[in-house]
């Protein structure tokens, strides 16, 4: 059959045409994140790996008790026994810096969706597309346009992961008891008043759920970033599968699942109000409100 | 009485187009035509009343019947589509933002169904809210608001969370934080509907008292019309968004402007709203005057008597004021005896009623009583007397009324 609608090579020119027309500015953008996240990865290298997991697993204990402590203490002992330390250090650096842009860009759109209708409009297609373009595509024009290393990781990376946020603190502000926001207003609330006194404080479970889901799908993500040279567990992954080596796939696959549990539970818990969280402590079951 | 509050043909319509809404309702369309034409509802049409300082004013209907939309016009938490709400003389309809704002800090406060307290602040947090909104510093709204929840009994769950106390308490709270801005008006959004009977009561009271203490403005929705009567110095009834009639308690039981109103009493015991007044009778019983009837002793009385066929009659003084009552056995007596002053003839044992005495009371006196019994005003006037046979007939006729 005849192709009669040549999208991608539209989707080409464009990339060239930001390629060769944009005066330094991706540039300058590449920088910036590129010396953020270095700066992330320095710090958390620095820090010696005994003292950083002794950390982890007693902010487990405050938050989530000594169960909790307890798994994140094996699932530390393991990576650092592996010897994936330090590249862990670096999905990490990856994943907190990609998380941080995408929380800046992504809570206001949020916001700006729930309050209003047209914003919301537009903007859910495109979260749809970020969201199911498979991950791999952004790779290619993220390269092209900030070359190989790990600005490109960490951007396709902030376009996949940022959806949750959005959608949940617009989700979470939209739900807000409609009586609790007209008590803001009846009681004299301009309108930025209403939104830090009430609906931002009653979306905030709904918006920790948000960051707790784009943290998980920047973890993921990062991994497959490695195949733009994003580095960290990612490339040893990747040297597995090319090697076919079943031994070094599992070790760095392990570690990645690790840092998964201990990433989920620890920000999911910063989400729940302090009685389930002690709901969680004694019974050590979930327990819905 | 002063005006506090003044509304003038408001309108408000839900919909896209409203000022269609409106053209049709002016050129004589009905609410049903237009929903049935557009898809555009009339939450509230043409209403037009007055509520006077320190007044409970309490605005009754079903669901549905705009009763909730009304409330929030008067606060502009809904925007009116027309006519004026004068709050003190300033129409809050047309008031610009900023004005409108420092309106509802300084002077209104409104209490809500379902309490909404914000969850993430403590209790004293909550009452205080108002104030800090209003940018008032920590310490002094603090002290302020302690105030108001000592007055509400809550002072001990201060440091509490909302959702660790009861519905109750959690309503008492919503009433401290209406109270703390110390405002004129208070809106009540169907304020007590959410608590149990026993705990709805207790709040009515708490309402009254703290309202003789300090007389506020209060705009009441409510379903419920034992509510109503009893903390309700004149209730509005609402149909499909018009208000249909407005009046005391007493006035609307007692005149019911059409059907729908009356349904409203339909299994209600109405006896509890009518008083003593309602039912006396003026001419049920012979009335003389203490200086005039009695010039030439009993013997003109006692035939007067006999003449329509009564054994009893009431005397009163030249201004009307109650003196007692005389049968025609106590003044044969006091004549055998060679007494002429009426003070011999008066009978001792017939306290009278005041008119503000309910049914209930009533019923209970005048069993005891093989007399009728008189009524009378706070200063005295004799107002009419109640036989059994009226208070029967007055029930009988109730019921059939509302069977």
């Amino acid at each position: 059959m005849r192709e009669f609608l040549p999208i991608g090579e539209w989707a080409e020119k464009t990339v060239n045409f930001i390629l060769e027309n944009d005066h330094g500015v991706l540039a300058g953008l590449g920088d910036i994140v590129g010396y953020s996240t270095e700066l992330i990865e320095q710090l958390l290298h620095l820090i010696p790996d005994w003292l950083l997991a002794s950390t982890i697993v007693a902010l487990g204990f405050w938050r989530l008790g000594w169960k909790f402590a307890v798994v994140a203490a094996g699932a530390l002992t393991i990576i650092i026994g592996t010897g994936f330390w330090p590249a862990t250090m670096v999905t990490l650096a990856l994943i907190i810096s990609a998380t941080l842009i995408s929380l800046c860009v992504g809570i206001p759109l949020g916001i700006a969706a729930a309050l209003n209708r047209r914003i919301n409009y537009l903007l859910r297609p495109v979260l749809d597309f970020m969201q199911t373009m498979p991950a791999f595509v952004y790779l290619i024009p993220a390269a092209m346009l900030f070359g190989l290393g790990r600005v490109p990781a960490v951007l396709a990376t902030v376009i996949f992961a940022m959806p949750p946020v959005v959608r949940l603190t617009a989700l979470g502000i939209r739900h807000v008891n409609k009586e609790q926001v007209e008590a803001g207003i009846t009681f004299g609330c301009t309108p930025l008043q209403v939104l830090l006194k009430i609906q931002i404080p009653g979306a905030l479970p709904s918006i920790m759920a948000g960051i707790n889901q784009t943290i998980m799908m920047a973890l993921s993500m990062v991994i497959i970033a490695s195949m733009v040279g994003g580095g960290g567990l990612g490339n040893n992954v990747l040297a597995s599968i090319q090697r076919l080596d079943i031994g070094l796939g599992f070790e760095s696959g392990l570690a990645v699942v690790l840092l998964a549990i201990i990433l989920d539970r620890l920000t999911e818990s910063f989400g729940l109000r302090k009685e389930e969280r002690i709901a969680r402590r004694t019974n050590g079951q979930g327990q819905d409100s | 009485m002063q005006e506090k509050i003044v509304v003038k043909d408001l309108y408000k319509v839900f919909g896209p187009k409203p000022d269609l809404a409106m053209q049709l309702l002016r050129s004589g369309k009905d609410k049903d035509y237009i929903v049935r034409e557009t898809g555009m509802v009339i939450g509230v049409q043409n209403a037009n009343f007055q509520i006077n300082a320190g007044e409970i004013f309490v605005i009754m209907g079903l669901s549905g019947s705009g009763k909730s939309t009304l409330i929030r016009l008067i606060n502009r938490l809904i925007e009116p589509t027309a006519g004026q709400v004068l709050v003190d003389g300033q129409d809050v309809a047309s008031m610009p933002p900023q004005q409108l704002i420092k309106l509802r800090r300084r002077d209104m406060a409104m209490v809500f169904q379902s309490f909404a307290l914000l969850p993430h602040l403590t209790v004293l947090a909550n009452a205080a809210f108002g104030l800090e909104v209003a940018g008032v510093p920590r310490k002094e709204r603090e002290a302020r608001a302690m105030k108001v929840l000592e007055q509400v009994g809550l002072s001990a769950f201060a440091n509490r969370y909302p959702r660790e106390l009861s519905g109750g308490m959690q309503q008492r709270a919503g009433l401290a934080r209406a109270l703390v801005v110390n405002p004129s008006l208070m809106l009540m959004d169907e304020a007590f509907s959410a608590l149990d009977p026993l705990k709805r009561t207790e709040m009515q009271g708490l309402l009254l008292d703290l309202q003789r203490e300090h007389q506020r403005t209060i705009i009441f929705v409510s379903h419920d019309l034992d509510e109503a009567c009893r903390i309700g110095n004149r209730i509005a009834i609402m149909e499909g968004g018009r208000i249909v009639q407005i009046g005391t308690p007493d006035e609307i039981i007692r005149n019911p402007a059409d059907e729908y109103v009356r349904a409203f009493f339909n299994g209600v015991d109405v006896n509890k709203y009518l008083s003593a007044k309602d039912i006396a009778d003026a001419d049920a019983v012979p009335v003389f005057s203490a200086a005039q009837d009695f010039g030439d002793g009993f013997h003109a009385a006692i035939e007067r008597l006999r003449s329509v066929k009564r054994n009893y009659g009431f005397v009163v003084d030249s201004e009307r004021k109650f003196v007692g009552a005389v049968s025609i056995d106590s003044m044969i007596r006091s004549l055998e005896s060679g007494a002429k002053e009426l003070s011999h003839a008066l009978m001792g044992d017939l306290p009278p009623v005041r008119c503000d005495l309910n049914l209930r009371d009533l019923i209970g006196r005048i069993v005891r009583m093989p007399y009728p019994l008189p009524v009378i005003e706070a200063q005295g006037h004799y107002v009419g007397a109640v036989t059994q046979t009226i208070l029967l007939k007055k029930m009988a006729k109730e019921e059939m009324t509302h069977a």
